[in-house]
């Protein structure tokens, strides 16, 4: 046989063709079997969601003392008296605003801190010992301190939720800048850079990964400060609203807070991964 | 010939573009040095296309870092037409023997770099990006990232990328090792066009000896630490075909006297 039958494989364009880029064919997937796999999974977590709520509602009563475990129906109807009230709004917003501000100051001063240290390697070496040991340090035991310094007000949350996501971002960071590839650096510098252009062209975007991961894994740890810090000492907030529930042995009110703060999380946690998206878009392509 | 020449018109065939006197090179590891590069001395005339062709581990790669100033030497001096390296010149072009790429820029973008780094205008040094972008056979990946390419594409790319700074000097470690033998002849061709009457000078380091001698004006073989085996000129017309000049007696002859020479450089 001395011709080559020609191979067909989906559908070639014309174009792809002619010229030397890439060969683009369509992936001959359907819309269900590019998005059927994610389907199934929202369908299976909606799923989970709503059996551990029949199981909890069921339970709770016949089984379980509704004064310990609460029920979905009395969380609800508190919440909806909390709507009513303005409650859940005041305290909510109260909470937001020093978890917002305290990840904002922490996430920009541990950034801008470590790119300022991390590539001056001595001095680097000298602090690291010290910086661990602040960092060891429960954030907790900073309250009582921070309240002799700052008051009751909502200053000391700030700066509570602030520092445990300062030494996060900062640690990254750092980790980020030092591992940045050797060969870079010295491709900028064949290229004629200098420390300015290694620092802005290769350091910053090379240890981008490592910011974003340190503000990712952070935004817990701020939410945590600043309800710790409601909780300690405060009259506004939802740590305040968990406190002043469990003292009137208000289980409802207890888990109703617990809903909406895990609501905030997560609502936080979708705009950081939003971010990461944006900024890592040269990793390798989706298989 | 003197208008072809685009490169430093001051400067005479038969100068000294890189010296080489007394140069070692030790690495610290623990309480022993590692000795890369022991007393070598080599002269780079102006224009030359020379060849460093040696084994693996005999320094090489060592001896273009020092030439590109990344490294500093232990001992001996370096000399870029008489003035002594000291740190990276921009003038000297260096294609290191591993990609480095930015991953998070773009083909084009990265092409572009070196140009960007001098203050250029955006417009002016797209349009030279582009156009090398080209040269290198990557047209249609200009807006792909590193990773979205082969190991031979970013090998292009890398190359496209030193030629935008448009040295005068290109120091070049094995740049084609890693690619396909159809595109390796095409790049070499490529390289060659680039070379020929443009007096730039070209320090090329391989351990392929077809490829020097499809290449080389001169060959120089290394062997254990940096040692000179063979100073070999080569006087092959050009343009050279590399499958016609395959059966040329005096590459045969040249291509047995190289293999000799590694062999005995392999020898301490």
């Amino acid at each position: 046989m001395s011709t080559t039958t020609p191979v067909t494989q989906g559908d070639v364009s014309p174009a792809a063709a002619t010229t030397t880029g890439p060969l683009r064919i369509s992936s001959g997937k359907g819309f269900r079997q590019r998005h059927g796999r994610t389907g199934a999974v929202w369908a299976w977590r909606l799923l989970l969601l709503v059996a551990v709520i029949v199981l909890w509602q069921v339970l709770s009563g016949p089984v379980l003392d509704p004064q310990f475990v609460s029920s979905p129906s009395g969380i609800a109807g508190r919440l909806g008296d909390w709507i009513a009230d303005g409650t859940l709004w005041t305290n909510t917003w109260v909470t937001v605003q020093e978890i917002v501000l305290g990840f904002l100051l922490g996430a920009g001063a541990g950034a801008l801190l470590a790119y300022l240290i991390a590539p001056l390697r001595v001095v680097w070496d000298v602090l690291d010992p010290f910086l661990m040991a602040l960092y060891a340090i429960p954030k907790v035991a900073l309250a009582p301190l921070f309240i002799v310094w700052f008051g009751i007000g909502t200053d000391m949350k700030v700066l509570l939720a602030a520092v445990t996501v300062f030494f996060i971002v900062f640690l990254n960071t750092a980790a980020g800048v030092h591992e940045v590839d050797r060969g870079l650096i010295d491709a900028v510098r064949l290229m004629g850079g200098g420390r300015r252009d290694i620092a802005l062209k290769v350091t910053l975007p090379a240890s981008m990964t490592g910011l974003l991961t340190g503000l990712r894994i952070s935004i817990p740890y701020a939410l945590i400060g600043a309800v710790i810090g409601e909780l300690v000492a405060s009259n506004r907030g939802l740590g305040y609203l968990i406190n002043d529930s469990s003292a009137k042995f208000d289980t409802d009110g207890v888990f109703a807070t617990l809903v909406v703060l895990s609501i905030v999380a997560a609502v936080l946690n979708a705009l950081v991964t939003l971010l990461g998206r944006r900024a890592n878009r040269w990793k390798p392509l989706d298989t | 010939m003197s208008a072809t020449v685009q490169k430093a018109p001051e400067r005479a065939a038969g100068d000294a573009v890189l010296e080489v006197r007394g140069l070692s090179k030790h690495f610290t590891k623990g309480d022993e040095d590692l000795v890369a590069l022991r007393d070598v001395d080599l002269r780079v005339e102006q224009g030359q296309f020379l060849v460093l062709l040696g084994r693996s581990g005999c320094g090489k790669s060592t001896l273009l870092n020092l030439l590109a100033g990344l490294t500093p030497a232990t001992s001996g001096a370096i000399t870029y037409h008489g003035s002594a390296i000291t740190r990276p010149r921009t003038e000297v072009g260096y294609l290191t023997q591993h990609d480095t790429l930015m991953p998070w820029r773009t083909v084009t973008r990265n092409v572009e770099m070196p140009r960007e780094l001098r203050g250029e205008d955006k417009t002016e040094r797209n349009r030279i990006a582009l156009d090398l972008v080209q040269l290198v056979g990557l047209s249609g990946f200009e807006n792909h990232y590193p990773r979205e390419l082969s190991g031979g594409m970013r090998r292009r790319a890398s190359l496209a990328r030193m030629l935008c700074s448009d040295p005068e000097t290109l120091l070049l470690d094995e740049p084609f090792g890693a690619l396909d033998a159809q595109l390796r002849t095409e790049l070499q061709g490529e390289l060659l066009r680039l070379w020929q009457g443009s007096g730039r000078t070209v320090v090329f380091v391989t351990h392929d000896i077809e490829e020097a001698l499809v290449l080389a004006d001169r060959v120089v073989v290394l062997g254990q630490v940096g040692r000179i085996v063979l100073d070999l000129a080569v006087d092959l017309p050009r343009p050279r075909d590399p499958d016609d000049i395959r059966v040329d007696p005096r590459f045969v002859d040249a291509h047995r006297r190289l293999s000799a020479a590694l062999k005995e450089g392999a020898l301490r």
